[in-house]
């Protein structure tokens, strides 16, 4: 039976070279870096290889690279630990309202420990405005965390402009920028470094390398309180034996998803653009969700109104197309909270297909034959409901 | 070394001419229930289970008390018919219970019974001796022969006595697969498996169907109707599973009959399936887990029409009970965390906002016009397939 796999932002296929490359590092290669013998130098050299590649992707240092065990964790670490480490500074963070639940529960939970966070609205688009950013800074602001690319409707975030705002202020007010680029690294250009960033929380298994493994980039001079307390590996930020078979996937990853960026990337944008125009002139009624145009390339939020969009999903499901509503990682909660802060109505059944450097454009052509084919049997199957 | 079950099972020993085919179907029940882990006996009126050396007397008696026909197990000690050896094993069982639950002055009784008429002691005798026996040898414990912390029995047969003092209480009912199979509608819902349990309860062996509207719900929904047979199959060894396409049907009856009257024909057309494969199978009753009033379905009009369809009687064991009672039960069997589960059931996609409570039969039966009924059902009893799940077995994967 056909099989389109269109929920990459869910996770993706491990790339056969990955996959090589962990069994080998979980066989061959099995010892721990820590270990003083040959069979812990092997093991170290990998560790080093992995958080090299990772960190060419990334366009950073490798020693600024700390592993972690999944992006979750990462935005974990970034959260609680500068609330930790900066809280004789201050007690505020702003975030914002669309955030991915990894945020918005670290958040929550610092908030239960005596600090103030700021949710910021989006606009229907779902981005952030700067302006809003600025008004809500406040002298005791030590930490800001923005997500790059909304994992449910696409929205990217002005990340290069916060980066820019938060640097014009004296550094003894200036608070941190951590950005959750779960969905964007490897996708779209991300330049920590230039863009005055101060911790990026990346993750493996949505670039078809391994679950399991996450990333922090923290700019060094960046204090943070470590989570997990323990044999001091990563420098002391995350203790731990490293998952050495789950680096070397995510190195491996971050290679291949950083080689072929700028290409993927370009390609997605057109069959993102042709995908929607040929889904609105068969289905007039169909709703976007998210930007029109600067969205990511590889998210669409497409809502019909009426139809529920579980069943969207078990229709396309039976006729070998995968896609997820919401986001999978919340789907099993009946509402979204990006939806309701982009304004979209209760009763519109979201879907979203998520793309990745895998994906073909005649699988973007069958899909679309096929979601059409779909909604446009379930509007039959619904007519006069109510 | 392996201990002593004692079994006494009480319905069906009244039952005159059929008591021996009960009692061994018990017997069968009970030996696939503990597997290697005992050697299972019958003994006038009782049935023996002995565990074998290194296995837990008390962990094989959990699973038996589960099995239907079972009313009580008790953990019982094998003694010579021999006044002193009665008194000995008596005197220990009451130090062990005393050690084990941390009883510091308990109270204790000793019941006797002597169906062995030769034995030298009638049973006051008896009651009176092994509790002097007790007394003297142990400190701190005294007589209550109303409310004892220990009630040590005594069983004087023809070969052996038994002494026990605790006791587990059994299901009751008749052993499974005593009065022949019935065909259970499961959804995955908390009524279902429940009204199940029940049908099982009065010796049936039950064959569930369930009616599968995948793409209308999720496959999760399948896995929960999987998880739940495996679960009953505690208490029948074996569960084949029938599931029925119904997704095709669903989409017929959506697209040509009025809304009001979905529900009813969906649920008439799941009784007529399920009617044919019980034909085809030569199974004499449906079991439902309907209760009366609980929903639009379930008013005693809907009943009526919907029961139209079929000769067949139907079971519906759940009838007299509450909400909170089903539910109560669901969570001791062990199915309500599956029940409850957040993925919808061929009964929850496609309800109509305003239902029909009373619906008759003359519209009901003028709208299935539109359908070709004989042949849907033809189609689906064709198109459903066996799913097998066996007791400690690796449940089937979806």
């Amino acid at each position: 039976m056909l099989e389109i796999y269109l929920d990459n932002s869910a996770t993706t296929q491990a790339d056969p070279l990955v996959v090589a490359a962990m069994v080998a590092a979980l066989q061959r290669d099995y010892g721990n870096p820590s270990s003083l013998h040959r069979r812990g130098a092997v093991a170290e050299r990998l560790v080093t290889e992995g958080r090299a590649a990772v960190a060419e992707a990334l366009g950073v240092a490798p020693d600024e690279i700390y592993f972690t065990g999944s992006g979750t964790e990462a935005n974990n670490l970034a959260i609680k630990g500068t609330a930790a480490a900066r809280k004789g500074r201050g007690r505020h963070i702003i975030t914002t309202a669309i955030e991915h639940p990894a945020v918005l529960n670290a958040c929550r939970a610092v908030q239960d420990q005596g600090y103030q966070v700021t949710y910021l609205n989006v606009d229907e688009q779902g981005v952030l405005r700067v302006a809003d950013l600025e008004a809500a800074l406040r002298p005791d602001t030590i930490l800001v965390s923005v997500m790059h690319v909304n994992n449910e409707v696409g929205s990217v975030q002005p990340i290069r402009q916060i980066g820019a705002l938060l640097q014009s202020l004296p550094l003894g007010q200036r608070p941190y920028l951590h950005v959750d680029a779960v969905q964007s690294f490897g996708r779209l250009e991300l330049d920590p470094q230039r863009w005055g960033i101060d911790m990026v929380a990346i993750s493996a298994h949505k670039l078809h390398g391994p679950k399991g493994i996450g990333a922090l980039w923290v700019r060094s001079g960046v204090q943070l309180v470590p989570l997990i307390d323990g044999g001091e590996q990563e420098r002391g930020l995350r203790s731990g034996t490293e998952n050495v078979p789950g680096i070397v996937g995510f190195g491996v990853a971050a290679r291949q998803a950083h080689r072929e960026r700028a290409a993927v990337q370009k390609r997605m944008t057109a069959w993102r653009e042709k995908f929607i125009a040929r889904i609105r002139s068969a289905i007039p009624s169909v709703r976007l969700n998210g930007p029109e145009h600067g969205a990511a390339p590889h998210i669409i939020n497409l809502a019909f109104p009426g139809l529920p969009g579980e069943q969207l999903v078990h229709f396309l499901e039976s006729k070998g197309v995968y896609v997820s509503t919401g986001s999978a990682c919340s789907s099993r909660q009946p509402d979204s909270h990006v939806l309701r802060a982009l304004g979209v109505p209760r009763e519109a059944g979201a879907i979203r297909l998520s793309l990745s450097r895998l994906t073909t454009e005649a699988e973007m052509d069958q899909a679309a034959d096929v979601l059409v084919a779909v909604v446009r049997e379930l509007q039959r199957l619904y007519k006069g409901r109510g | 070394m392996g201990g002593l079950l004692l079994i006494r099972y009480g319905e069906i020993s009244l039952k005159g001419k059929n008591r021996r085919e009960f009692e061994n179907r018990l017997v069968g029940n009970l030996r696939r229930m503990v597997g290697e882990r005992a050697r299972v006996q019958r003994i006038h009126g009782r049935v023996l289970v002995e565990t074998v050396d290194g296995i837990d007397p008390y962990q094989v008696g959990e699973d038996v008390s589960r099995v239907f026909g079972v009313v009580s197990v008790a953990v019982a000690e094998r003694a010579r018919l021999d006044l002193q050896a009665i008194q000995t094993k008596a005197v220990a069982l009451v130090k062990g219970i005393m050690e084990r639950r941390g009883l510091v002055h308990p109270t204790f009784k000793v019941t006797a019974r002597r169906s062995n008429k030769s034995f030298p002691h009638r049973s006051l005798e008896l009651n009176r001796l092994v509790g002097g026996a007790v007394l003297s040898a142990i400190d701190h414990l005294s007589v209550d022969v109303h409310h004892p912390d220990i009630n040590v029995h005594v069983e004087v047969r023809e070969r052996e006595a038994f002494v026990w003092a605790e006791v587990w209480r059994g299901p009751g009912g008749l052993p499974v697969g005593a009065s022949g199979p019935g065909l259970l509608l499961l959804s995955g819902g908390i009524d279902s498996p429940v009204a199940g349990w029940m049908a099982m309860k009065r010796g049936i062996a039950i064959r569930p169907v369930h009616f599968d509207s995948f793409p209308f719900t999720s496959e999760r929904a399948r896995q929960k109707v999987y998880d739940l047979c495996q679960v009953l199959t505690a208490f029948q060894h074996r569960i084949s599973l029938t599931v029925v396409p119904f997704a095709a049907i669903q989409t017929d009856i959506q697209t040509h009959c009025p809304e009001g009257l979905r529900v009813t024909i969906m649920r008439r057309m799941m009784l007529r399936i399920a009617s044919a494969l019980a034909e085809r199978d030569g199974i004499c009753a449906l079991v439902t887990g309907e209760s009366v009033g609980q929903v639009a379905s379930q008013t005693l009009e809907s009943i009526y029409t919907i029961n139209a369809v079929t000769n067949l009687p139907i079971l519906r064991p759940l009838v007299g009970f509450d909400k909170e009672e089903i539910i109560a039960r669901a969570q001791r069997i062990g199915t309500y965390d599956i029940s409850v589960r957040p993925y919808e059931d061929c009964c929850t996609v496609f309800v109509p906002q305003h239902p029909k409570t009373k619906p008759h039969l003359g519209p009901v039966e003028r709208a299935e016009k539109a359908l070709d009924v004989s042949a849907l059902v033809r189609g689906a009893v064709a198109e459903c397939w066996q799913v097998d799940f066996t007791r400690g077995a690796e449940p089937p994967a979806l």
